[in-house]
Formats: structure tokens, sequence, C-alpha cells
């Protein structure tokens, strides 16, 4: 359709008046305003989301390198169980299955839920970046630490997971956007987001693509602004001459 | 990224949105017959409308009109046969597909409204929708005027979204609104009682409580919430298909056929699983019917 109309994003979601200000008044809500609402709704799902992600990949990706079996079962177990069902799945799981298991579940609200969901789902594939990480460094490492009297823990904290988490910020930082686009299965269980917004608004004003291609940009955004984001990092916290973190 | 590359990614951004619309002179009577056949929109799962029996095979109410409607097209043609293809669409792509000529004729659930009116064509309506609400049959509820406070479901992409944010605004309640993904979802948020209603078209309402594992738990109650023509939905500006289409559903209509036809679909056992709808053509239905013609939902708005 060569003849667009971005108006559309003007107008009233009551009677599909164009307001001049474009944003709504008195409890009245322009399609703008709702977009920037569901943007702020995805925005937060990510947000929580890559923080549960990292809490427990971290966690689960530090489990599997450690001498003790037993752990390394307990965080290659979670890795596999959260990454080889899809996450549209999951999400349902949390919904729909999980609460007719533990009847708490039904008054938790779904944001929690995506947010678990998909934090969890994510953490199975940081856990396995984590892994990589450490398993990157020249085992020499940990035994020298080790030998100068460090306890297994402060191995971690001061010579291993520095570097580690070095090297994997490139992986990272796919994930973190990954988590952007991810966050639109919200839709499936009544989270306003983007893509909700994407599909009833359209319906409701017949202007299908002007509303994808707003969407569009709004996404590309986010998750070039946690590119940038984590760009900034990298640099900041490289230190010369580390294997792999360097570059230049 | 350069700004050479930003500049030849605007380029093709402007000549994608420049390309006109496929012309549409030659009419769509004349495409039928010079291509020997038509393509019909359906839709995978529109209640007893337009619904898909697997193998590419599609059946319901409005593809059983567009049939009779296409075979006499063929005899009008003087054409001793047409091959009919089926192409299933979906509510966010068939006025994109009716508009650059991949479908010529959609028989599925679309609502004929002022807006798109502007984009597309419909044909006399042949079926009359009202929005209402299933419940659980023990809930107690009877009305939308308990529903304040109350979860209600409906589907994301539907109409019945801005309608309920409508009666909100209206009347002051306040409903804590659950979005299905589609309706089968949004079914299940009523069965797992995290909604207390749903509120959606009553021939879907009335196909997916008949669909249910136990179809006594679920009623239809309360008053109408609004009322949409869903018609049969043809390119714009393209006359002479109109008239023929028109003058073919007329026809049926003025036999009484197009009851007989409704009933096959509505009141018996339809395939694939065998359980019937039963859903009596309403009142407005049979006005339309009767008086044929092709307003838009907002002229039903309005009485």
């Amino acid at each position: 359709m060569a003849n667009w109309d971005w108006q559309v994003f003007c107008k009233n979601t009551i009677d599909g008046e164009v307001v001049s200000s474009c944003f709504g008044s008195g409890g009245d809500i322009t399609y703008l305003d709702w977009m920037l609402s569901a943007w702020g709704w995805t925005a937060a799902v990510a947000l929580f989301s890559l923080a549960v992600a990292l809490v427990f990949g971290s966690l689960m990706g530090i489990l599997r390198t450690t001498p003790s079996r037993g752990l390394v079962f307990l965080g290659n177990a979670w890795t596999e169980l959260f990454r080889n069902i899809p996450l549209l799945v999951q999400i349902m799981l949390w919904y729909h299955v999980l609460p007719t298991l533990i009847p708490a579940l039904k008054d938790v609200p779904s944001f929690l839920l995506v947010v678990a969901a998909l934090g969890l789902f994510t953490s199975a594939r940081i856990s396995e970046q984590v892994r990589a990480g450490i398993q990157s460094l020249p085992r020499g490492q940990s035994m020298a630490a080790l030998a100068i009297g460090f306890t297994l823990p402060q191995t971690y904290r001061y010579v291993l997971l520095p570097m580690a988490f070095r090297i994997i910020i490139p992986p990272l930082t796919s994930e973190s956007m990954n988590i952007v686009k991810n966050s639109s299965v919200a839709f499936a269980v009544s989270i306003s987001e983007l893509t909700l917004f994407a599909l009833q608004a359209q319906e409701e004003t017949s202007r299908g693509i002007e509303i994808y291609l707003g969407v569009t940009a709004l996404y590309f955004i986010t998750a070039f602004a946690i590119n940038r984001v984590l760009h900034f990092i990298e640099q900041r916290v490289q230190v010369p001459g580390l294997i792999a973190a360097g570059g230049k | 990224m350069n700004t050479k590359s930003i500049f030849s990614a605007a380029l093709i951004v402007a000549a994608l949105a420049a390309t006109p619309a496929l012309a549409q002179d030659s009419g769509t009577l004349k495409k039928i017959k010079d291509s020997g056949s038509a393509t019909m929109g359906v839709r995978e799962s529109s209640g007893g409308l337009s619904f898909t029996l697997g193998d590419g095979k599609f059946a319901g109410f409005h593809v059983d009109l567009c049939e009779r409607v296409l075979a006499d097209i063929r005899k009008q043609l003087g054409m001793s046969q047409m091959n009919i293809k089926f192409q299933p669409v979906t509510s966010q792509n068939r006025i994109p597909l009716m508009q650059n000529g991949t479908i010529d004729i959609e028989c599925g659930s679309t609502t004929n409204n002022a807006a798109r009116q502007k984009d597309v064509a419909f044909a006399v309506t042949t079926f009359v929708e009202e929005v209402r609400i299933a419940v659980k049959a023990n809930s107690g509820i009877t009305s939308i005027g308990q529903l304040n406070g109350r979860n209600v479901a409906t589907t994301t992409g539907t109409t019945s979204v801005q309608l309920l944010r409508k009666h909100e605004r209206a009347n002051g309640v306040d409903f804590k609104e659950v979005f299905g993904k589609d309706h089968a979802d949004s079914f299940l948020l009523l069965e797992s009682g995290r909604a207390d209603a749903f509120v959606m078209d009553s021939q879907i309402l009335a196909g997916l409580i008949a669909k249910s594992k136990t179809p006594g738990d679920y009623k239809i109650v309360g008053e109408i919430l609004n009322v949409e023509p869903i018609n049969i939905m043809m390119r714009k500006d393209d006359p002479a298909f109109k008239k023929a289409v028109d003058d073919s559903l007329i026809k049926l209509m003025k036999s009484g056929e197009i009851a007989k036809i409704y009933d096959k679909w509505f009141m018996q056992p339809i395939p694939p699983a065998n359980v019937r709808i039963g859903l009596p053509a309403s009142e407005a239905t049979r006005a339309a019917w009767a008086n044929p013609n092709d307003k838009p939902a907002e002229d039903y708005a309005k009485k």
C-alpha cells in the first residue's frame, strides 16, 4: 500500500478520532500512548527476565565446572531441562499447567510467571556460556589458585570468574538482545506488550503496516540500546593483554 | 553501519512503499475467465463459517455459499470448468492479499465496517454476528453488569477487545481483562477459572462450548453486546464481479435455500468432529436475508 497514514498513532482508542496533540487526556488514550506503555511492558519483561537469567545462569554454569559430581549433575539437569523445551510451551506450562498442580500459583500475576519462564529458559543458555567461559581458561589457573591456599569459592571469585565473564561478554550481549525479542511471547499470557499491541491495534485500525513498522522500530531501538550498553561495559572492563577480551 | 548502507536501505524501503497496488483494471471476472480458475480466501478456524478439514480442504457456511456463487459465475461466463483454489488467510493478511490479487473472493469471517469499505468491497450480508458472554452455567452470572471487577477473557486481535474498552468507558465499570492468544486459549481461561466470562462472537462461543469436554457446564447469557455483519469480501471497484456475486446470493436468499444451507452448518453435526454448533439463525441474520444489503457495522450500531 503506497498510501501511508501515520495519523493512525494519534487516534483515540475509544472513538477512533484523531487527537491533535497525539497524546490522550482525561483518561482517554491514543494508540501512541498505548504503544509507549506496551514498550514499557516489553522493557520490564525483558529486564526482569534478564536479571533472573543472569543469576540462575551464572550459578548453574559455575556448578557445572565444580569438582563435585552432584553439583555438576544439578547444573547439567537444569540446563537440559530448560533448553530442550520450546519457549512458548514453557510459558503455557507455567500459565496453564502448573497452576492446576499448585493452586496457589493461580493468584500469581501473569507478569511474574512470564518473567520466571523467560528468565529460566534464558538461564539455561547463559549457564552454557558461563561454563564454556570457565572451561576455556587453562586448568593451571585454578590449580595455581588452590595451591597458594585459596578456597574453592575464593578461586572462583578472584581468579576464574573475573576472566571468564570478560571472555563471554560478546555471547552474553547476543543473549540479552534475544531476551528482548523473546519477550514477545508474553502476549500469549495477556501481558499488554508490543506484540499484543500490534495484533490488537492493527485489527482495530486496519492500519497494520504502519503499526508493525512502529513496533519494529521500538524492538530495534530496545535491542540496539542493550547492545550499546554491553559494548560500553565490554570496553570499560577490558584488561589489556587478557586473552580474547582485548581485541586491540 | 556506514551512511551508504543506511542510504541504500532507505531507498529500498522507499521503492517498496512507492510500488502501487497491482493494477485492477482487468476485473475479476476477466481474470477468472482467462485463467480458468478462481482463488478463494478461507479461514483455518472461524467456527461454522469457514474452517479446515485438513488435507487442504475447507468447508463451512461461507465456503459453501462461495462454491455456489462461483458455480453460477462459471455458467455466466460460459466456462466448461473452473478450478477453485483455496488460500488460507488470517485476519492480518486477508485485506492485503485481496488487494494484491492473491485471492479473488474471501469466504471467512470478515466484519463489514466502514474502515474496511475504503479498501475492499463486500457482498450482501449473509450472516449477522452477535457478541455475547459465555460463562460457567453454575456461576450465577446473567448480565454484563455483574462482571464489574471480575476477570473477563477475550481474544487478542478481535474487535471484542475494543468493544469491552468502549463499554467500560461508557458505563464507568472496570473489567480485569485477560487476553487469550486465540479462541481456544481464551476458552481455556474460562474453563480453568482464570476468567469468569468470555466475551466473543456467539457463533464462536457456541462452537467452542459444543466441542468442550462438558458442554453442559457452560452457557451463553446476557444482552447482545454488539451486532456486526459478516460478509463475503471482494476487491473494491469491480462492479461487474460484485453484481455477479450479489445476484447469486440474492437468488439463494429469495428461494429460501440459504436457510437450508445455514441449517446444514449451524444446526446439524459438522465435520471433522461431528459435533453440532446448535446456533439458530438470529433475528438480525434473518432480517439481512429478507432485505439483502451490504450496510457496514456502523449502520447496525445506530439502531
